[in-house]
């Protein structure tokens, strides 16, 4: 930190109060003199504003604190943590089917996607393959989630730029995609949805159709959203150029997702690595040049169009069947047949109080969450617990690049950046 | 009874006492439903429907918010200047009040018709700022003392093209008065020959109360309140009115000096046969929805954007204007009789 302050930090004669390294040779006064110049070391100090945690745009429990020169940010200094709820360790001590719903928890802004990640790590560690249903199911709730995670990230943008009705034209949106959530899991937030060998239930009666219905509405929903923002020049003006990163910048700072996407890097896990029956739909990537703010807003207003497309495909492609392994082994055996069944008793039995036991190994799968690659580092050790498990948060490594792309900017560009970057909290400090 | 009011001391100081209630009271009446109209507005832009517990239509919910204010505890943060810190919200709040003694709402019918009148506004206009600084100083928050730079500087930059606006049109009236420059309107609002200046100077009033695009001061997402951040109970609500009193008053300044003040659209019967003020109110009304409905479209500008537009775009547009108002005036020997 303090190398990269002395090459492009502030200006020298401007000392930084946090820089507690000696003054630079050329600043320190020079030795006696017999010449009577009047001498005078001028020191500006900057002042250090307390952004967060207790502050509108800091979405979440972000503490940045910001060392200002007036308006200029000369650093930007993000405390993490604030939301650290221990989930790596918790999960430890937990069987799988009880580590999933701490997923929901992580990105609380796209619930599924995370559960979709945990459940292909312990599926692969298993050697199961979930059902073609429950395959498809996962696909739409993971776009459905990507447009759910787009629609509250860019109309927060635009209240963290001032523009109020975004936001509260999303929150209708955000309502009908939450009662499909509702509708599926009986939860609109924490789902517990997506389970390792499948989903946990099946899609209730009539609700494709529903899906179906809205994804033919929702195109005109993202066109009236464009309206008031994208040809905006104040908007315009509040983001581009603001916060720019170049793709060698994105990928030595490990960014991924909608960031890595704006700065120019086509790479989209969906694509280059296809789980579920993503390989079986037609989408395009929509990549960006500039990899500024108003280059990752663009790209994620098209990714909802994209998903928009994946979820009617889906719906086409969809064909009844089941929706979880035929395996009572790891998935709990129907109502009815517990009523009957000695062994579907002990089964069901079994599953909720040991779960089941995972043989050794270690796997390391991501899944393209709406925020970019959310990956799992799954090791199991033959027993019924998780030996680790790592999780790769996309948040944090874009977190990471506050200061570096906020530097000599305003301070409300920081504001504009922190709103692209779509940092959440929850995943961020785990 | 007329010699009651009209000669004796006692007399004349209730007699103004009432003139100055007359102005006061149904302007903070308006204070108080113009925040409920930006609310419902707002509301219908936004796809909800706004206040409507409180009475029908939410008409009850400014007096609850009202209630609430005061009843509220004030609160002054360790190592502010007691004084300063509640002295500026009543500065604030005294300047918004203060200017409307001159604005005409009929032929004549002003609290003080004085020569001077668009001379008087712009010292009021310019003492606001001072209400901002000092609430911004004496709070001694970080924020709140961004929040208070931010409006000095952007107070001070606009006024000067609100100035220069105001000059061509008062080169085209000959007058400083009020109500001579409304009834110079009589046969073309100046918005219709003086359009680019109309524009100029509309952006200019919502810059000058500070709303959106230009609601930096306040800058939520930047500088949580700016510089009321630290203002609770009544000292915040004085505030509250002073801003939405002195949305009234610009809006009020627009309708004098484009829209032709309590002048209807066109000299003709149906049009003449509602009063004069009633069209000055409808006119006060359309600018406030233009306000709202400002506020609820774009954006905010970011800081130094805001200077480059006052500065570089605003200041030489209206100043070319002005020139050449005076030029063509000159020219076609349309100069008014006062100004030669």
């Amino acid at each position: 930190m303090t190398q990269a302050l002395k090459t492009d930090g502030p200006q020298p004669g401007l000392r930084d109060v946090l820089d507690e390294g000696p003054l630079p040779e050329s600043l320190l006064p020079e030795p006696a003199v017999e010449q009577k110049v009047e001498r005078r070391t001028v020191e500006i100090d900057s002042h250090s504003l307390n952004f967060g945690p207790q502050h509108p745009s800091a979405h979440g429990v972000l503490r940045l604190v910001l060392e200002m020169e007036g308006e200029v940010v000369a650093r930007a200094v993000p405390h993490i943590g604030l939301l650290h709820r221990g989930t790596e360790k918790l999960i430890e001590y937990k069987t799988y089917p009880k580590a999933l719903p701490y997923f929901d928890r992580l990105d609380y802004a796209s619930p599924m996607s995370e559960e979709h990640a945990f459940a292909l790590a312990t599926e692969k560690l298993l050697g199961i393959t979930a059902p073609e249903r429950a395959q498809w199911i996962r696909v739409i709730f993971a776009e459905i989630t990507r447009i759910l995670n787009h629609i509250l990230n860019l109309t927060a943008m635009g209240l963290d730029c001032g523009a109020v009705t975004p936001a509260l034209w999303g929150y209708e949106e955000r309502e009908k995609l939450l009662e499909f959530y509702e509708a599926v899991s009986g939860a609109r937030f924490h789902a517990n949805y997506f389970r390792p060998g499948g989903v946990a239930r099946d899609l209730p009666a009539g609700l494709e159709e529903r899906i179906g219905r809205w994804a033919d509405e929702f195109p005109a929903w993202i066109d009236d959203l464009e309206s008031l923002l994208t040809e905006n020049r104040i908007w315009k003006q509040r983001t581009v150029g603001i916060g720019v990163f170049t793709s060698e910048q994105a990928l030595a700072w490990g960014f991924s997702g909608p960031c890595l996407r704006g700065s120019g890097v086509p790479w989209d896990l969906r694509r280059s690595q296809p789980y579920d029956t993503y390989d079986r739909v037609t989408f395009d990537i929509p990549v960006a040049r500039h990899g500024d703010c108003y280059d990752r807003y663009l790209v994620r207003v098209a990714e909802m169009r994209e998903s928009v497309k994946i979820i009617k495909q889906g719906l086409e492609q969809i064909k009844p069947g089941p929706v979880k392994v035929q395996d009572p082994k790891f998935s709990p055996p129907p109502r009815a047949e517990m009523k009957r069944s000695m062994e579907a008793l002990i089964h069901h039995f079994k599953l909720f109080t040991e779960g089941y036991h995972v043989p050794p190994g270690a796997t390391y799968t991501a899944v393209e969450t709406p925020k970019g690659e959310f990956g799992v580092y799954l090791v199991a050790d033959g027993s019924n617990r998780p030996y680790r498990c790592k999780i790769r948060p996309t948040g944090f490594a874009h977190l990471q690049a506050i200061d570096e792309m906020s530097r000599r900017g305003m301070l409300a560009d920081a504001v504009a950046i922190i709103g692209s970057l779509d940092l959440v909290f929850g995943e961020v400090d785990r | 009874m007329a010699y009651f009011f009209l000669r004796t001391l006692i007399g004349q100081i209730i007699l103004i006492a009432l003139e100055a209630l007359a102005v006061l009271v149904p302007l903070l009446i308006a204070v108080a439903y113009l925040t409920l109209m930006e609310r419902k507005v707002m509301a219908a832009m936004q796809l909800r429907r706004g206040p409507n517990v409180n009475g029908i239509f939410g008409l009850l919910q400014a007096f609850a918010d009202a209630i609430k204010m005061i009843t509220k505890e004030t609160i002054i943060p360790a190592g502010a200047n007691r004084f300063l810190f509640l002295f500026a919200p009543f500065l604030t709040f005294s300047l918004a009040m203060l200017a409307w003694a001159v604005i005409p709402t009929g032929s004549g019918l002003a609290v003080a018709n004085i020569n001077v009148g668009i001379l008087y506004l712009l010292a009021i206009s310019s003492l606001g700022v001072y209400g901002t600084l000092i609430a911004g100083w004496a709070s001694n928050s970080k924020y709140a003392f961004l929040g208070s730079l931010r409006a000095a500087a952007q107070m001070v930059s606009y006024e000067v093209s609100i100035g220069l606006v105001i000059v061509s049109v008062l080169l085209a009236v000959g007058s400083l008065n009020l109500n001579d420059i409304v009834l110079a309107q009589q046969h073309i609002w100046f918005c219709v020959p003086m359009f680019p200046m109309f524009i100029v100077f509309f952006i200019s009033a919502l810059a000058e109360t500070g709303r959106a695009p230009f609601d930096l001061p306040e800058g939520e997402s930047e500088l949580v309140a700016g510089f009321f951040v630290e203002y609770s109970s009544l000292s915040f609500g004085l505030f509250f009115l002073g801003e939405y009193a002195n949305m009234i008053l610009m809006s009020g300044m627009v309708s004098i000096l484009f829209l032709g003040g309590w002048l209807p659209p066109l000299g003709i019967a149906p049009f003449t046969w509602v009063p004069g003020p009633l069209w000055f109110i409808a006119k006060i009304l359309f600018c406030l929805f233009v306000f709202i409905w400002t506020r609820a479209t774009f954006p905010r500008f970011r800081y130094d954007q805001l200077m480059r537009l006052g500065w570089k775009i605003f200041l030489p547009m209206s100043l070319l204007w002005m020139i050449a108002t005076a030029g063509f005036l000159l020219a076609t020997g349309m100069l008014p009789q006062g100004a030669s």
